[in-house]
């Protein structure tokens, strides 16, 4: 069995995390291998790295027993590897035949391309009318599409990110009986996804990375689902209780109370909000357990106000407070100090306002005092906010938001790019500010640290909102959220 | 109205239109490749002297030729500080006219003395199209004019076929639509914008030409008046697509020849009035046509 | 001291040497005299006290107002290039206003006939917000283009409406004294100085003590997270900024009419709303700087005119110092904006 594609050694740290510390992937001739891992586990940086979008610290990688130069996506697509991301990368203003042309580098006048891309539908069973303009397409055409592109290419090496994340059931599988067509041309594939169904299915090999380790590889016939969750969901941290002790259920008053709730997609992938019934009481921490694109965005974001639900009824408390995910671009102004940032974030109801005039000097010293007791590391109130670390920056849009005395607090992965006390701190204060009497609502991209800050879980998958029993394992919250489990 | 007056009113329209039609033409394919190019009324205003320049020296030809040439520069300087360098584009732009304007005004003066000696300049001869020139009323307007305007329509399926039928075309267009995507694959978009710039560069200098020698006759300073401006709004109200540009372009052609046809009439209108129109109109249009029609998703935008 | 400090020191100087050099070079290559260019732009700036109070202020005047407004337009995003037709605006409205206003006393009139020129510039202006946030028309396109629009005012104004009584020259008659900007006496300073320097106090404050102006930098350095997390009203914010500045270039129209030229003339203003945007991107669009910058550039023009005397260059070489001028600062802005991508990572 040759190696069509090797990756030693492979380290890969951005800022305070390590997102790959020393990973070999091995992908043989012809053959389908399943790339498994949690989020943030390194899936989909590892193959960022086979396909040269992502430059290693170290490590090198090699296409049919030749190294590569890093780094260069042009020098991957010329040994014939193709890669297919999370993300659409067509054109929507674009009919399906010009994207095909463009990304195939064909010179062709449009009616043969059009010739061309019907009949390498046939051949690879994609099929999709090459007249139609991308932005028409449903979300299953469109991967269909990226896959397409990959293979118009010629490559003979598929690098498929997380394909059906987006994909209804049967679109899912029909792409994945597409894949196993290709094997047999004598295409190899990677598959990254995170649904166990899908790999024990189609899968010949299997790779399972948990926090930018490879904890499993090897056939797949030799294993089981429940083994593969297993390898994936790992042991519970050493000496940390897996969920908290519940104090039962909440008393507090209702403040957020959504019936039927659905929005549409924001952004360009992603199932969006499909139906969600939940209430969250004053003084409760409600945590969101989902899988990357399966609506926390879209939830997260009604609820504190930001966007309007296509059907459904919410009710959410006011003042809210809310922690985006992009805090560089959507809470911060880099280029403002600290105590601008804090004094936008007030408003005109600040005690330094008075009339139209800021009181610069009051506000130095609230936010002087601010950073002191949310312990920010910083020059000082003046510094300005892009100076901070990521882990600082969160404590000051914390410390902001928390100033504001919301009466819901939403926070959308409010962890993320933190190193661990950083990420243990943020969690503090959720559970600080619920115990003032605030409603939080949370969603982390690490399941383990969910649990350590919620007092209930809900889990979200495919845009559905599922409760989750009170007694409820690590393990069987994992599955659901997978989708391991029926229901 | 007789048809003469028609006539010789349509013919002026087209006339006056042909620098609008090369300009825009040129502002086109540089803004489908996601660059908005407000130094176009300077490249305009270079390739205006450059052809002065040129045809009091060596003839016509040379004159049309220096001007494509002057264009090419001015927006390559234009290339350099905002493709490659990343510099904001529409102050870019601005401020490459502002200089352009200084630097046409010093040349001027030193080449042919201080405060404007009236320049008389050769100018392309009028030629019939043999046949077509004698359909009445519309054959004397397209057909009986400069080889300027001759080229400039054949500028129009030219460009059409750049755009759409070509791989360098789709590249651009790809290019303007999102620079992430087309970078993923595969597009140099750096290099396939600049070439789009310096397309539209070129055909503005031509159009400078086709000002100098084959409307006025004559250069003065800052005589493109905002032309170069006009073909951004006529490329929008045109939709991006060479062949309704071209449309717009008589459009705004037949707006601005009013004037002259105004003037046989003696209404007592001041005819500074006719100066604002092609203006307002322009706002007018632009103010309809905006919102309704969809820009390269990614004009304007300097960084990804 | 940081490297971020650093440049934000020497940009300016850096800049402006830019474009001197660029001038130099091209002066030696066109075949004039550098050096003796250079001198005579000294001296007709400021070899004498009366080139200073006669040909320097009174340009600065124009810029440090204009400058001023369209400072405040680009802190908040909006790209005000059409200054120079608001200050037409301004220039008819203060003649129509002032040459009516003869039996009234100076004290009085003077402020009317500089209220009529602002609010002129604020109704000039106000179509481009109009046209910008209900039709999203950028605002770069319909601001220039009302500069043509208005210039084409000018002229039919002076031969038409406004014209002198005696109906000779495309001017309007000259205003009376009771309309004019007192003079320093023996020179062409007025007191329009003085508003320069009270305007931009007043901006100062406004942009450094207040929240509006505070919400306005915010609006324009990011409208995202100004919205989400502000909860600004984004679009409101840029109206009026953009509104303002149009009122303030306005204003420096009918400071000139009021008191240097005395009369409306087609070319009243030789590019003030051009210059002046040179004006406010070298003064990184703080108030108190675009004083600096103002006469910085005032400078430049006051010399022009005596280095077309002395050396015979044109003076209308100046556009090509302030086009290096601003480009420099855009390159080192995008060099900045590049490097801090860079830093941030992933």
């Amino acid at each position: 069995m040759l190696p069509v594609l090797e990756l030693r050694g492979i380290r890969k740290r951005f800022g305070q995390v390590e997102a790959l510390a020393g990973v070999d992937f091995t992908l043989n001739q012809g053959e389908i291998h399943a790339l498994l891992g949690e989020n943030g586990a390194g899936k989909s940086t590892l193959m960022k790295v086979a396909f040269g979008l992502v430059e290693p610290d170290a490590g090198g990688v090699a296409i049919g027993g030749t190294a590569i130069r890093l780094g260069d996506p042009a020098a991957a697509r010329r040994l014939g590897v193709g890669m297919v991301h999370q993300h659409f990368t067509s054109i929507p203003a674009f009919t399906v035949a010009e994207n095909v042309a463009l990304t195939a580098g064909w010179r062709l006048r449009p009616r043969q391309a059009l010739e061309r891309v019907r009949r390498l539908g046939k051949d690879t069973g994609l099929l999709i009318d090459p007249t139609l303009l991308v932005s028409d397409l449903s979300a299953g055409l469109k991967q269909r599409l990226e896959v397409l592109k990959a293979l118009a290419a010629d490559a003979r090496i598929l690098l498929l990110d997380e394909p059906t994340s987006v994909l209804s059931p049967p679109d899912a599988e029909a792409l994945l009986r597409g894949v196993q067509e290709f094997r047999a041309r004598g295409v190899a594939t990677v598959l990254i996804t995170h649904k166990l169904r899908e790999a024990v299915a189609i899968a010949d090999r299997v790779t399972v990375l948990r926090r930018g380790r490879v904890v499993h590889t090897g056939p797949v016939r030799d294993e089981t689902a429940e083994r593969l969750a297993g390898y994936m969901l790992g042991e519970p941290m050493s000496g940390e209780p897996p969920r908290r002790p519940s104090a039962g259920p909440s008393t507090g008053e209702v403040r957020v109370r959504a019936e039927g709730l659905a929005v549409e997609r924001l952004g360009g992938s992603g199932t969006g909000l499909r139906s969600a019934s939940l209430s969250v009481r004053s003084g409760e921490v409600v945590g969101v357990a989902a899988v990357e694109g399966n609506g926390q965005r879209e939830l997260l974001r009604a609820i504190a106000g930001l966007t309007r639900p296509a059907s459904g009824r919410l009710e959410a408390a006011r003042p809210s407070g809310f922690i985006p995910e992009d805090r560089s671009t959507e809470a911060l102004i880099g280029e403002f100090t600290l105590t601008e940032n804090l004094v936008l974030s007030q408003g005109s109801s600040a005690p330094w306002i008075r009339g139209p005039w800021v009181d610069w000097e009051r506000a130095e010293r609230r936010t002087a005092d601010l950073i002191e007791s949310f312990a920010v590391r910083a020059s000082g109130p003046g510094a300005p906010a892009a100076s901070l670390s990521g882990g600082n920056q969160q404590r000051m849009v914390i410390a902001a938001t928390l100033e504001r005395r919301p009466a819901v607090l939403v926070a959308e992965n409010p962890t993320r790019g933190l190193d661990f006390r950083a990420a243990g701190e943020v969690m503090d204060r959720l559970r600080a500010a619920a115990t003032d009497g605030v409603a939080v609502v949370v969603h982390l991209s690490d399941l383990d640290e969910l649990l350590a800050v919620a007092d209930r879980i809900v889990v979200l998958a495919d845009g559905v909102l599922l409760d989750v029993p009170p007694d409820a394992s690590r393990d069987e919250i994992g599955r659901r959220m997978l989708g391991a489990t029926a229901g | 109205m007789d048809l003469d007056l028609l006539t010789s009113f349509l013919a002026s329209a087209v006339r006056v239109a042909t620098p609008l039609l090369l300009a825009a033409l040129g502002e086109t394919v540089t803004e489908r490749g996601g660059v908005i190019n407000l130094g176009v009324e300077g490249a305009m205003l270079g390739g205006a002297l450059a052809a002065a320049l040129g045809a009091s020296g060596s003839g016509l030809w040379s004159g049309a030729v220096a001007a494509t040439l002057a264009g090419l520069v001015v927006a390559a300087v234009f290339a350099v500080i905002t493709v490659r360098a990343g510099a904001d584009q529409i102050i870019t732009g601005t401020a490459m006219t502002l200089g352009v304007v200084g630097l046409t005004g010093t040349i001027y003066r030193r080449v042919y003395g201080p405060e404007g000696v009236g320049l008389s300049l050769p100018t392309f001869p009028v030629q019939a199209v043999p046949g077509l020139s004698r359909i009445p009323v519309l054959g004397p307007a397209l057909f009986q004019q400069s080889i300027l305007t001759y080229l400039a329509y054949l500028a129009v399926p030219l460009v059409w076929w750049l755009l759409f039928r070509t791989r360098w075309g789709l590249q651009l267009r790809a290019a303007g639509e999102s620079a992430r995507d087309s970078r993923a694959a595969g597009v140099n978009v750096g290099r396939v914008r600049t070439v789009g710039v310096l397309v539209g560069g070129a055909l503005a200098g031509l159009a400078g030409a086709s000002l100098v020698l084959a409307q006025v006759g004559t250069f003065a300073e800052k005589m493109t008046a905002g032309r170069g401006f006009i073909a951004i709004a006529i490329v929008v109200l045109g939709a991006w697509n060479p062949v309704r540009v071209m449309g717009a372009a008589l459009f705004f052609g037949a707006a601005m020849a009013l004037q002259f046809l105004f003037q046989s009439f003696a209404l007592g209108i001041p005819y500074q009035l006719f100066l604002m129109l092609p203006y307002l109109l322009t706002l007018a249009v632009l103010a309809g046509a905006w919102g309704r029609t969809t820009a390269p998703a990614d004009l304007g935008r300097s960084e990804m | 001291m940081s490297r971020a400090g650093i440049i934000r020191l020497w940009l300016p100087a850096l800049a402006v040497g830019a474009g001197i050099l660029t001038l130099m070079l091209g002066l030696a290559a066109g075949g004039y005299d550098p050096l003796l260019a250079l001198a005579a732009l000294w001296r007709g700036a400021l070899g004498s006290p009366d080139a200073i109070l006669s040909a320097l202020l009174p340009r600065a005047i124009p810029l440090i107002i204009i400058g001023l407004g369209i400072g405040l337009a680009f802190r908040a995003g909006a790209l005000n290039i059409g200054a120079e037709g608001q200050f037409y605006a301004g220039a008819i409205a203060a003649t129509w206003v002032g040459v009516s206003l003869s039996a009234w006393p100076r004290l009085v009139a003077v402020p009317v006939v500089l209220a009529a020129s602002l609010a002129a510039g604020l109704l000039w202006a106000s179509v481009p917000v109009l046209l910008r946030l209900r039709f999203g028309v950028l605002e770069v396109i319909s601001t220039l283009l009302l500069n043509f629009v208005a210039e084409a005012l000018v002229s039919w104004m002076v031969q038409g409406p406004l014209q002198e009584s005696k109906h000779i020259y495309p001017q309007s008659d000259p205003l009376p004294l009771a309309a004019r900007l007192p003079q320093l006496p023996g020179t062409r300073l007025h007191l329009g100085l003085v508003v320069a320097l009270g305007l931009a106090g007043l901006l100062w404050v406004f942009g450094t003590r207040t929240l509006l102006g505070f919400q306005l930098r915010a609006t324009g350095a990011n409208p995202l997270a100004a919205r989400v997390m502000g909860g600004v009203n984004t679009r409101r914010v840029f109206g009026l900024a953009l509104a303002v500045s149009g009122a303030l270039a306005g204003l420096a129209g009918g400071c000139e009419v009021s008191g240097t030229s005395f009369a409306l003339f087609q070319s009243l203003s030789p590019g003030y709303g051009f210059t002046a945007i040179a004006v406010a991107l070298l003064a990184r669009l703080n108030p108190l700087a675009t004083i600096g910058t103002g006469l910085l550039f005032a400078a430049l023009e006051a010399g022009s005119s005596a280095m077309q005397r002395e050396a015979q260059v044109p003076a209308v070489v100046v556009s090509v110092v302030e086009a290096v001028i601003i480009i420099a600062v855009l390159l080192a802005d995008s060099a900045q904006r590049r490097r801090l991508l860079a830093e941030a990572g992933t």
